[in-house]
């Protein structure tokens, strides 16, 4: 007996599972190759649950980065999650328990599902999360199988993470509509690559984004207010 | 430590994350209609996708003169597959079947050797 709150949710989640299943599954495979063992992996999936954040954990496991250089790493990959979570204050007022789950569960693919409903309710939020958790997590459990077994050459498999950045930025530009943040991700993600370490890349090129956001914005401020006097 | 390496990097990449959902809610609910706050929600995003994408491309290093890759011959295939991507996704605005056929393309050029 399946309720209709249910059946709901996992309607709206079936192309989420479609994107879930192979990336957790590129996620546990590649886990293997580094040589996470597989309970490690799978809880990865459980209590971190992040695509991104979890591939770039991995990378950073591999190359021996310390603990602090992982905890800033990995907020500033997440950084995003800060502006949904702004957007999502009035919509996850009055959710009770299920709130922190939410808040938790609040990757990218349940963003975009969660903001794009024409009959918001709680119960059917809630349940759009926990079936994208478990789409997550079953496609990694599938990936550390595969990956342990050897079944297929899955070299090159950790491509999926790119392919998704490039669509997801594609989505960005065509709702968007404006250069320049794309302007400024050029300049610092590009002087990054030429002029930073491997491992400060991502921060720095993030960090100094953020600052020329800041800059533009109070440039903006500083003009509309010379035009008003 | 009461944890070996590999568990403490996920406790703290657990935390980390959980952190970056959890920060609006609990200190920036007041200042949700700041001015700034709207600017940096509106502009941050799409510049960190990009940002990404740079960095997962990284290893193809043109620019280094003569063509050498840090990470092996995937370098070529990188680019070959990202146009790929780039291309199907404009075309036919399908996000799986972008991904999907994107990374086939890569998995068999590099392990093909096709490129590179």
């Amino acid at each position: 007996m399946i309720s209709q709150a249910w059946r709901e949710a996992g309607k709206q989640t079936l192309p989420v599972m479609f994107g879930y299943l192979p990336l957790g599954a590129a996620f546990g495979i590649v886990a293997i190759e580094v040589g996470i063992p597989w309970y490690a992996a799978a809880a990865m999936s459980i209590i971190i649950y992040a695509g991104a954040g979890q591939f770039l954990a991995t990378t950073l496991l591999a190359a021996g980065a310390g603990l602090t250089e992982v905890a800033v790493a990995t907020m500033m990959l997440n950084s995003r999650h800060v502006f949904y979570g702004l957007s999502l204050l009035k919509r996850f007022q009055g959710a009770g328990w299920r709130k922190p789950y939410m808040i938790f569960a609040l990757t990218d693919e349940t963003y975009s599902l969660l903001t794009s409903q024409q009959a918001y309710t709680h119960a059917l939020g809630f349940r759009i999360s926990l079936l994208n958790h478990l789409w997550w997590f079953t496609g990694t459990l599938i990936g550390v199988a595969v990956g342990s077994a050897q079944l297929f050459n899955s070299q090159g498999i950790e491509f999926a993470l790119t392919a998704l950045f490039i669509v997801l930025t594609l989505e960005q530009a065509r709702r968007l509509k404006q250069a320049l943040p794309f302007l400024i991700a050029l300049v610092t993600g590009l002087g990054a690559v030429l002029l930073l370490p491997d491992r400060h890349l991502l921060l720095g090129a993030i960090g100094s984004a953020s600052l020329l956001l800041l800059a533009h914005y109070r440039h903006d401020r500083r003009r509309e207010s010379h035009h008003a006097s | 430590m009461l944890l070996d390496p590999v568990w403490q990097l996920i406790v703290v990449c657990a935390l980390a994350t959980f952190a970056t959902r959890l920060l609006p809610f609990v200190a920036l609910s007041r200042q949700a209609d700041h001015p700034l706050i709207l600017h940096l929600g509106r502009y941050l995003p799409p510049a960190v996708m990009l940002i990404l994408v740079i960095y997962a491309l990284r290893d193809f290093t043109p620019l280094a003169g003569d063509w050498q890759l840090n990470m092996g011959d995937d370098g070529l295939p990188l680019v070959l597959a990202s146009l790929l991507v780039a291309g199907l996704h404009l075309w036919r605005r399908n996000a799986l079947l972008s991904i999907v056929l994107g990374t086939a393309s890569y998995m068999l050029m590099v392990q093909l050797s096709w490129v590179g």
